[in-house]
């Protein structure tokens, strides 16, 4: 028998920027909050000294181990999914903080075309230009309504950047002026300068200098250590939750933190959510915790799933279309990042050091920024180059045509040891009727509850889109003076590899509750005093990363869920038909 | 992970008092925030400007083998991993850099046993190797030219009950069959030159035995010699650094803020996770 705790105002489920911030603003306006994280409490002082590139990035010890749960993953409706069962094949995050620990770092807006791609497409080329299936749409939100929201992620966050010149407005400067720029990333911005593109210093999550947010939290200066993506920063420099939302929220004596607590259901009555369900992952005692607002922060999948188990919502069926959970999955997948190499024989980089949010990127082929009429997609992507700093297993890069292995690839793999500079092109992905979430039918966790599954298939739309941003950026990698170039390939079919936590949908946000699931303060239409919050709400996923997206859409369901608090519950904003089918 | 946390709580103490006295070394930035991060290990407590390889003499390796009983099949090992990274002009090869026992080691790890991975059935009915006849052989291997190399895609990756310690038990078993049929030899005694043979033919996928896809077995071969010449010391391969004085890489630094913009490429004398730790 579950143990019935006290009731709180508001219960979150998940403790990364999305949960985090969530709990912060809550707690911060007085009231009593419960965080259930299901992963193990973690300080910085677990980051200190462990600068082993074998554990993390090869072993992924700061990743979700698999043993008891994953997803299943299928190509086309109709195949037997079959489960990811190794954990590089599967990063999502866990323990306190989340996936947000051990994040790059590197921080983009969406565009003002995302928010409203489906208008803004046939305005300028015709209905026509959207093919059957793909299912875009307006987001129920302007950039300009969510700017603020952006604003105050990035001040809480401590960016440090310079404006995109392409870019949309903002209200105001990054509050940390750009990071440092090594030669590489110098030859990147001037290469790509002389051949007539906007290059600019990429924002990042790592500071700068040392900056205090106005909530009072303190990071310090980025080391460029390297040690970055996939790890936790050891010296308080990479902004997560543990340096900022966490502590926020703990220090208003509001806000109760427990961790290896598994939320396994949304419990619900009459249409309204009652608590949720938790097992205690060390003890294997069950809880039940009563609260009057429930806030799912528990990153795509989980989000997902938790809804589809607690049977709150209609599932999609792909054959009907009908049915809004697990509806519009997309993601970046290693199909998203292709590009072109840059093999130097005179020229020798520093590539061993560096930070997650380090790099050049230019917006010259993004989004609606340049002439569609002739292309045979929509939307574009970002081009990137990025200084990670490169540690020894992954740095063994030869010329397509090397042997592998062998006396030839152990000479070449030594030479071309920091001679070597990747371009590539992140793509913006859009949803389609075939690609979807739902509940696995053979599959089940430790608790015989079923698996996640995703029915996911690359489309023409993705292969062109890869081919146009893998010539783009070949010539940036001529420009800068490579001696040989080897360019990226598209493979024929998604590869079942879920390696950078860029999964989205699912729980979409927009106006219409025939295809959305949740409303512009991802408060559920079925459920009001139910709010989803994190990167389910993404109807499409946009060039570039996710995280301040997902950072600004939990500021502005915070201030929903204190709005609904206040006037003591109803739907935040009324429903519209689009009279869209998509 | 929650063992270390109270000694490196008395690492932290210890050299922030140390870090304090001796003021404001790289990292100028670090004074105003709190006094966290990784102030807390030898390399704060040295001349930054010298980065020594310190006691890379003092310690000890104790080499045995703790996964792999049969010696033959370590010797088996020992001499596929010695062609995949060859001795030459450049330096050390696999063996001499202690590859073999970290491969033997990682086997008896978490990762060799699969602890962290989902290994719940039910498997699919058809073996690994007929959905790779099947399908057109594509490697995941897609972002960049990188050498951790994915097991072939075609379906989710890695269908199988075996672990991967049992993945190299098949292996080798099946590399040392191919020898005697092939040369009417053991793998060890052939020349170099049919040793390469028979890893080509594994990488190619076209050896043939229950279980174990070929060119799954090499992949996961090749990936685990290069971390074995690669990764830190700690795990008993890369002795003494020299794959990483090798690849001039340096390893972990404490701070490169004052290097990041420096034009000329800056060769350092390597340093170990050992070192990193101040021990
Ligand atoms: C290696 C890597 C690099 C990345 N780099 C970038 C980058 O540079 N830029 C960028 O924008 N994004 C990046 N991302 C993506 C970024 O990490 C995510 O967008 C972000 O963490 C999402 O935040 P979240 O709070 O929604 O989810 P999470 O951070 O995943 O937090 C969700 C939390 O919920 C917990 N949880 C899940 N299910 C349950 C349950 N049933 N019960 C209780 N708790 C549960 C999880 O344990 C987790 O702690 C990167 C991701 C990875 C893996
Ligand atoms: S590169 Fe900077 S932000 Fe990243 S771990 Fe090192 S010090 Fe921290």
């Amino acid at each position: 028998m579950a143990k019935k705790l006290d009731k709180v105002d508001v219960v979150v489920v998940g403790s990364g920027w999305a949960g985090g911030i969530v709990s912060a603003e809550l707690s911060k306006a007085g009231y009593q909050v419960v965080m259930l994280e299901r992963g193990k409490d973690q300080t910085r002082s677990d980051f200190i000294g462990v600068k082993d590139e074998l554990r993390y990035t090869n072993r992924h010890e700061m990743i979700e181990k698999l043993t008891g749960d994953t997803i299943t993953s299928r190509v086309s409706i109709g195949d037997a999914a079959l489960p990811v069962r190794l954990q590089k094949d599967m990063n999502t995050g866990t323990d306190l903080g989340g996936g947000s620990m051990h994040w790059a770092g590197s921080v983009y807006r969406w565009r003002s075309y995302d928010f409203e791609i489906r208008s803004k497409t046939i305005e300028r080329y015709g209905e026509g230009k959207i093919p059957e299936g793909m299912q875009i749409r307006d987001w129920g939100i302007t950039y300009d309504e969510l700017e603020p929201y952006y604003a105050k992620w990035e001040q809480t966050a401590g960016i440090s950047g310079e404006p995109d010149p392409l870019g949309d407005n903002r209200s105001n400067e990054y509050p940390n002026p750009p990071m440092l720029a090594s030669p590489a990333i110098k030859l990147f911005k001037e290469s790509a300068k002389e051949i007539g593109l906007h290059p600019y210093q990429m924002a990042s999550g790592n500071m700068s200098q040392t900056y205090t947010n106005p909530d009072g939290e303190t990071l310090n200066q980025c080391m460029f250590c390297s040690f970055c993506t996939m790890y936790g920063c050891d010296f308080g420099s990479k902004s997560d939750p543990l340096a900022t939302v966490i502590p926020t929220a703990r220090k208003t004596g509001n806000c109760e933190i427990r961790t290896n607590s598994l939320v396994r259901r949304v419990i619900h009555k009459d249409g309204k959510a009652t608590g949720v369900l938790y097992t205690d992952t060390r003890t294997g005692q069950e809880f039940e915790q009563p609260a009057d607002v429930v806030v799912l922060a528990a990153f795509t999948f989980s989000n997902n799933r938790l809804l589809m188990l607690s049977d709150i919502g209609e599932i999609y069926n792909p054959e009907t279309r009908k049915g809004t959970i697990g509806r519009n999955f997309t993601g970046q997948f290693n199909s998203t990042f292709l590009g072109a190499t840059g093999f130097f024989n005179d020229k020798k980089f520093n590539y061993y050091m560096g930070a997650g949010g380090l790099g050049g990127a230019l917006s010259d082929y993004d989004a609606d920024l340049f002439d569609h009429t002739d292309l045979d997609f929509i939307h574009g992507g970002g081009i990137e180059l990025r200084q990670y700093g490169d540690a020894a297993i992954k740095n063994n890069f030869v010329p397509k045509g090397t042997p592998t292995w062998g006396e030839e690839f152990k000479e070449k793999s030594l030479f071309y040891a920091f001679r070597t500079l990747t371009v590539w092109y992140s793509a913006a992905v859009m949803p389609w009727w075939h690609n979807f979430m739902d509940l696995d039918p053979t599959y089940k966790d430790e608790f015989g509850d079923p698996l996640l599954r995703i029915t996911n298939k690359l489309t023409e739309q993705d292969k062109n889109i890869a081919k146009f941003g893998i010539e783009k950026c070949t010539e940036i990698v001529e420009a800068m003076g490579a001696d040989i170039i080897d360019q990226d390939e598209m493979p024929d079919q998604f590869d079942h590899t879920y390696g950078g936590m860029h999964y989205i949908g699912g729980v979409a946000m927009g106006e219409d509750p025939e295809t959305s699931a949740v409303n512009n303060y991802l408060q559920l239409w079925e459920m009001e005093n139910l709010f989803v919050v994190g990167g389910s709400a993404l109807p499409h996923f946009s060039s570039h990363h996710p995280t301040p997206t997902i950072g600004a859409l939990s500021y502005r369901a915070a201030e929903g869920i204190e709005k609904y608090l206040k006037e003591k519950g109803g739907l935040l904003t009324q429903p519209k038909s689009s009279g869209v089918k998509a | 992970m929650t063992n270390n946390k109270d000694s490196n709580q008395d690492t932290q103490d210890l050299s922030r008092r140390k870090f304090l006295k001796s003021g404001g070394l790289v990292a100028g930035g670090l004074l105003g925030g709190s006094l966290f991060g990784g102030l807390l290990t030898s390399q704060f407590q040295k001349d930054s400007k010298k980065d020594v390889a310190p006691q890379a003499d003092k310690q000890v390796t104790f080499d045995a083998r703790t996964f792999f009983s049969r010696n033959e099949d370590f010797a088996l090992l020992s001499a596929a991993t010695e062609r995949i990274y060859p001795e030459n002009k450049n330096g050390m090869g696999a063996i001499e850099l202690g590859v073999p026992y970290f491969i033997d080691r990682q086997c008896a790890s978490n990762w060799g046993r699969n602890a962290n991975d989902y290994m719940v059935g039910p498997f699919p009915s058809i073996t690994k190797t007929d959905v790779y006849e099947e399908e057109k052989r594509q490697t995941n291997e897609v972002i960049t030219s990188s050498t951790v190399v994915k097991l072939p895609a075609g379906t989710a990756n890695y269908q199988t009950k075996m672990t991967r310690g049992t993945f190299f038990l098949e292996g080798l078993n099946a590399m040392e069959k191919t020898s005697q049929d092939k040369f009417n030899e053991r793998f060890i005694n052939l020349e170099p030159e049919q040793q390469d043979e028979i890893l080509q033919m594994f990488e190619k996928g076209e050896v043939k035995f229950s279980g174990v896809d070929s060119a799954d077995f090499f992949s996961l071969l090749r990936q685990t010699t290069i971390e074995g010449v690669y990764a830190d010391p700690v795990y008993g391969g890369n002795r003494n650094m020299e794959a990483w004085r090798m690849k001039e890489y340096p390893g972990p630094i404490m701070s490169f803020l004052d290097k990041i913009e420096e034009e000329e490429f800056i060769v350092m004398e390597p340093s170990s996770l050992r070192n990193y730790q101040g021990l």
